[in-house]
């Protein structure tokens, strides 16, 4: 039961921020609905007993990748001026929320994978984490070696590619 | 009961709303992070059958998605600072250098 209201409620959440970024008129706000809606689905991965996932998806998404958005969307000045809000405190509190938020997020992961039984989870207890995780490393680094080398030179192409294509021209 | 078909439905719902995006808006930055949502519904499948299968080769394959998605955000967002700085717009409209 306690499942199946898990999955409602986040997959109501997940929809309606998705809707919210597509929607959204300044593009700063679309990148906040953004981080939201990945904390979100990082939740429903937890929920799925995906608690590595989860926490790749909290640390590259909402932390790597969404940052990057805010940086690009920053450096790329609008056209219309921005007018200074009324109240100057609004965006302070606005990050210790999403900062709280993202503690709250992690720290129930680790609490739900100790205290919960997960539906694909063959073994109870403390020990889920680590299962998932070692599952994962098993076969990441076994019969899935190649492509993750591959996936790393990916990465390291896509590095080069960015910083050559950022830097000032010659 | 929660099925795989919700989990799918959740995920075609989510993927739908990723191309009404990339469809609708003008803004570069925001098509990017509509493909971003794109990439997240296809995580979501591969996570839901990997818990329904009791396998963990789903939660690699995502993890390989969210390789590329890490990627593309860096090359994609380094093609719009670069744009940006020849031609003072993110419409994509107006990106039409290579058009003929």
């Amino acid at each position: 039961m306690g499942h199946v209201i898990a999955f409602y409620t986040l997959s109501v959440l997940i929809l309606g921020f998705g809707v919210a970024v597509i929607t959204a008129r300044n593009p700063v706000h679309s990148v906040l609905f953004l981080v939201v809606d990945f904390l979100f689905v990082a939740a429903l991965y937890v929920t799925l007993g995906a608690q590595f996932l989860a926490v790749i998806q909290v640390l590259v998404y909402a932390g790597g990748i969404v940052v990057l958005y805010l940086f690009v969307v920053m450096l790329v000045r609008l056209r219309r001026p921005t007018v200074p809000h009324e109240d100057r405190r609004r965006l302070t509190r606005l990050g210790v929320a999403l900062a709280v938020l993202v503690l709250v997020e992690v720290v129930a992961i680790a609490a739900w994978s100790v205290a919960s039984p997960l539906p694909a989870g063959a073994v109870g207890g403390g020990q889920l984490v680590a299962a998932n995780v070692e599952q994962v490393g098993m076969a990441l680094y076994t019969d899935y070696l190649i492509p993750f080398e591959v996936a790393s030179m990916l990465l390291l192409a896509a590095m080069v590619g960015a910083i050559v294509l950022a830097r000032r021209p010659l | 009961m929660i099925t795989p078909t919700h989990y799918l439905v959740l995920s075609a719902a989510l993927l739908v709303i990723g191309i009404v995006g990339v469809m609708v808006r003008r803004n570069i930055i925001i098509i990017l992070m509509s493909i971003e949502l794109m990439l997240n519904a296809v995580n979501i499948n591969l996570v839901a059958f990997s818990a329904e299968l009791h396998n963990a080769i789903g939660q690699v394959f995502a993890l390989f998605v969210v390789c590329v998605a890490a990627a593309e955000a860096a090359v994609g967002l380094g093609i719009i600072l670069a744009f940006f700085r020849n031609k003072e717009t993110v419409n994509i409209d107006e990106m039409n250098v290579m058009r003929w």
